[in-house]
């Protein structure tokens, strides 16, 4: 029987200003990263509902990360302040329901910084990876 | 102590920070003592940032610097050189290991006459 | 349902080369609602763009997904072509499958893998598009700026050359702002008033631009293109449309000692009076506070020799009411005071002044007619001591001063120590300073002239403090360099001031929801790449109400700023963004959380009235977003604990949707 090689689904949530064009540099540079990470695009970072974590978690993603403009960056002058501000909340509470900090994480990509793109994410992949697969909140009615 | 511990020593005594000096040097300029004064309140900031503080420590000027604060006051950018000045003498004081006096031997020198802050500024300057 | 069509391309080998297209495209065809899928070499290509457009009419489709390179590269693109097709350019979603997945992914399995996964969440996307049409609003074509300083002056100019309506409103009773009470300018030394007073002239003479002097904006309501502003014209007791400036009434006005504050209160001037002489309106303002008229009812001098019949001492404060689409803030400056800084005896001596009552000192039309005299008793000031980054440079929790530097202290100070040298060469002139910055056309060489050329001293070291002693000043410093202490007899000291956004600019900055840093200076859309624009869409800054400036930076900032508006009065209607906020109306509870958190201030409540199940009707207040002003950040959507706040295109329930699809 053949051992299946633990691969982690990692969902990543990316602002349309720096980070996605953080991400596109990485490809445009040839930058690996894993596959795993599945980015999901959207105007600011805060626009990312912690529901939307929430529902990754239930659906059975093993980590999500939030990248968005540096502080004083951000397109939207102030977005990203309060998504430091809600994720720090938010990290806290899933911390305490059994999904471990290495699982969620917000970083500042600005969209010069396809290497740290990229260095992020295999990083990022690589704890999440230790960590091994999330049972937490998985909701198993979501499974087909 | 190596130089560098001297200096972190000296920066949680004093709480002080010599890393915000832009080197305007207001202190040196509005500092009353400054004729008597071998280092003055600028190189004090900049000898600790530097982490050149054995000199400092030799020197006279430690017990020259009236603590009047002037510096503190005036320096615009908060950096409180008096404060450093003070801590380097602590230092000093401390590293001694004996001090002269013990306490038991303070009671009897005690003038009714002088005021408290006196004695314990003359302990600090005559240590040496 | 939709219909949805997927179209993958393989970019050449871009993609081709480590992600297998047609199994991509077979795997995306049993997707719901996907009822046709191909794939093509170069989607962005004419001939690909006719294959969309083919497809959209053979299969009726509804939506459209294009798995290629980055939206940020042929979104547009495809949107056009999604046009072009008869479809709404909203119906189009793009799973990026070059930049985030070929080229980042050697393997072709783990590549093709994700590239399918990539795909499905765009087409559970497209599955919940709504079609959008970006809103379209009118533009009022006329616009405001506020301060009449060179910043608002060379604005308005170059907005009312290009066609435009201008109307300047300016709080004093003339247009000229800072640069009018300067004597020189650096690095060139021109006269300011013989550069900036045919500038004003133009602007009073300019059949596009009407000044609002002695006034100020109140009140500021609506979005860009359409302002509603509130102009307050302060009652000035003189007809403004009948005085002919003739400056009779200044003269015989019996009332003489009201300090001058065009000359910093240096001199006297009467109740009556006009600025300068070359002041634009030329028309004379009474001062309410010191007129023996207002205040006990018996003078009248004025009216009596008023020729003109000007003078109205029962003028009252007038409201104007006006449309603009586009406001221009370019409220200036002010130095800081010195009150607090002890140690330089500002207030113990009337010889210890700043550099701009130091610029009256030395103008022909200042209080000692130009000649530098000492303000205490009128001698001739052997000995001048500049002392520069006075509160300019300091520590952020300081009480005195500021944190940043002032930018254009280093130059005038020279200025000023070069001109003293040269008009009096017995004069002994020294300056000390901290760092001398000199970054600027001809700048430096400017400084080192004011060294070599002209003998002025300038010591690294700062003044620690100043002792009035009889009739001289002692200076206590220090010489780094020479590791001393100086002891000096000066005649006169000059302090090189920091300098501070003018106080009416907070409560402005509220009126126009436009954004400040800790300073009160203005912030900027974008530091680097929209320096001239204020978050606030329709808001410009020129000039230092943005940050410490001088006048050839000032003076292209207010080009850059006039182009700005030019381009936004040039339009007839701003489509906006159709990816913007809305509000289900059923749903908001009027709690006030989206309202404080835009960054717009494009959320505002209304009272609306809802039929109730039972037929009675009742009001409550629910948000509304105004769709000229959100910038679609979505910042509200996650505020809103009801859940009545999305944002179109990027809906709640489509986000949820691709995670969804990502995490199958």
């Amino acid at each position: 029987m053949q051992v299946k090689e633990y691969r982690p689904l990692i969902v990543a949530f990316c602002c349309n200003w720096c980070s996605y064009a953080g991400a596109d540099l990485a490809g445009n540079n040839r930058a690996d990263y894993p596959a795993e990470v599945k980015i999901i695009r959207v105007p600011c970072s805060c626009r990312v509902n912690p529901m939307f974590i929430l529902k990754a978690f239930q659906r059975g993603a093993d980590g999500v990360i939030l990248c968005g403009c540096h502080p004083g960056d951000c397109h939207y002058t102030s977005g990203n302040y309060y998504t430091r501000r809600r994720m720090a909340m938010l990290f806290s509470m899933l911390d305490y329901l059994g999904i471990e900090r290495e699982r969620t994480r917000v970083e500042w990509v600005s969209a010069a910084e396809g290497a740290k793109f990229a260095a992020t994410m295999n990083d990022f992949v690589k704890k999440v990876t230790e960590l091994g697969e999330n049972k937490r909140l998985e909701d198993l009615r979501c499974k087909k | 102590m190596n130089n560098k511990q001297l200096k972190e020593e000296i920066i949680r005594i004093s709480g002080a920070k010599p890393k915000k000096c832009m080197k305007c040097g207001k202190c040196t300029a509005t500092c009353p003592a400054f004729d008597e004064m071998e280092y003055h309140p600028h190189q004090f900031v900049s000898m600790i940032e530097n982490e050149d503080i054995e000199p400092l420590m030799k020197s006279e000027s430690l017990y020259r610097c009236l603590t009047c604060f002037a510096c503190v006051e005036r320096c615009p950018r908060g950096v409180e050189p008096a404060r450093l000045v003070e801590a380097v003498r602590l230092l000093t004081v401390r590293q001694k290991g004996k001090n002269r006096l013990t306490p038991d031997m303070i009671p009897d020198m005690l003038d009714e006459d002088m005021p408290q802050q006196a004695l314990v500024s003359a302990f600090r300057k005559y240590t040496k | 349902m939709q219909r949805i069509g997927v179209f993958v391309c393989w970019c050449g080998s871009n993609i081709a080369g480590t992600v297998d297209v047609k199994q991509v495209a077979e795997a995306l065809k049993s997707e719901p609602g996907v009822v046709f899928s191909t794939e093509y070499q170069y989607m962005c290509s004419q001939a690909g763009q006719n294959l969309i457009i083919d497809a959209v009419k053979e299969h009726k489709l509804t939506g459209v997904v294009v798995c290629s390179c980055s939206p940020r590269m042929h979104e547009a693109t495809f949107r056009k072509t999604a046009a072009a097709a008869g479809l709404n350019p909203y119906m189009v979603e793009i799973a990026n499958i070059r930049e985030q997945c070929s080229w980042v992914h050697k393997d072709m399995i783990i590549g093709t893998e994700k590239a399918i996964i990539l795909g499905k969440a765009a087409v559970a996307k497209v599955n919940l598009n709504a079609p959008l049409t970006p809103g379209e609003s009118p533009v009022t074509k006329r616009a405001l700026v506020i301060g009449g300083g060179i910043a608002g002056i060379q604005t308005a100019l170059d907005i009312a050359d290009a066609g435009f309506e201008v109307d300047i409103v300016e709080k004093k009773p003339t247009i000229g702002g800072k640069m009018a009470q300067l004597d020189k300018t650096f690095p060139t030394l021109d006269c300011a008033a013989c550069i900036l007073t045919p500038k004003m002239v133009d602007v009073a003479q300019h059949e596009k631009i009407r000044v609002f002097s002695y006034s100020e904006v109140t009140e500021v309501n609506g979005f860009v293109g359409n302002f509603e502003v509130t102009i307050k014209k302060n009652a000035r007791y003189v007809k403004e449309d009948v005085c002919t400036g003739c400056g009779i009434c200044t003269e015989k006005c019996p009332q003489k000692k009201v300090p001058n504050e065009f000359n910093l209160g240096m001199d006297m001037r009467r109740a009556i009076y006009i600025p300068f002489a070359q002041a634009v309106p030329k028309v004379a303002t009474i001062d309410p506070n010191y007129c023996t008229m207002m205040k006990t009812g018996k003078c009248g001098v004025c009216a009596k020799v008023c020729t003109a019949g000007a003078i109205d001492y029962t003028q009252k404060d007038e409201y104007i009411e006006e449309k603009y689409g586009a406001i221009v803030v370019a409220t200036g400056f002010n130095p800081i005071s010195m009150d607090k800084f002890d140690e330089f005896a500002y207030n113990q001596s009337k010889d210890v002044i700043t550099s701009l009552e130091f610029e009256r000192l030395t103008n022909a039309a200042g209080p000692t007619a130009g000649k530098l005299l000492r303000p205490s008793d009128g001698k001739h000031p052997e000995k001048i001591v500049f002392v520069q980054c006075v509160g300019s440079r300091c520590d952020s929790c300081a009480e005195k001063g500021k944190e940043y530097c002032s930018k254009i202290c280093c130059m005038y100070t020279a200025k000023h120590a070069m001109l003293t040298r040269d008009k009096y060469p017995d004069t002994d002139v020294t300056v000390f300073y901290i760092d001398v910055r000199t970054p600027g056309k001809n700048f430096d060489e400017f400084y080192r002239r004011a060294v070599e050329d002209y003998g002025v001293q300038y010591i690294k070291g700062m003044v620690g403090k100043v002792t009035p002693e009889g009739d001289k000043l002692k200076v206590q410093a220090s010489d780094l360099i020479e590791n001393k202490q100086l002891h000096i007899d000066a005649d006169l000291v000059v302090l090189a001031a920091a300098i501070e956004p003018d106080k009416s600019a907070r409560p402005l900055a509220t009126m126009l929801t436009a954004s400040m840093d800790t300073n009160d200076f203005f912030t900027e859309a974008h530091p680097k790449l929209r320096p001239v624009e204020s978050p606030t869409a329709g808001v410009f800054l020129s000039g230092a109400c943005q940050g410490p400036k001088d006048i050839p930076e000032t003076v292209s900032q207010a080009g850059a700023a006039a182009a700005k508006v030019i381009g936004l009065l040039a339009k007839d209607k701003l489509t906006g963004n159709p990816c913007i906020a809305s509000s289900d109306e059923l749903m908001c509870n009027g709690c006030s959380s989206c309202e404080k958190v835009c960054p717009y201030g494009a959320i505002t409540y209304q009272d609306k009235e809802f039929r109730m199940p039972d037929r009675t009707t009742k009001v409550r207040r629910v948000a509304s977003v105004n769709p000229a002003v959100c910038q679609g950040c979505g910042c509200c959507t996650v505020a809103c604990p009801s859940g009545a706040m999305d944002l179109r295109g990027f809906t709640n329930e489509q986000i949820m949707a691709e995670v969804d699809a990502i995490c199958k």
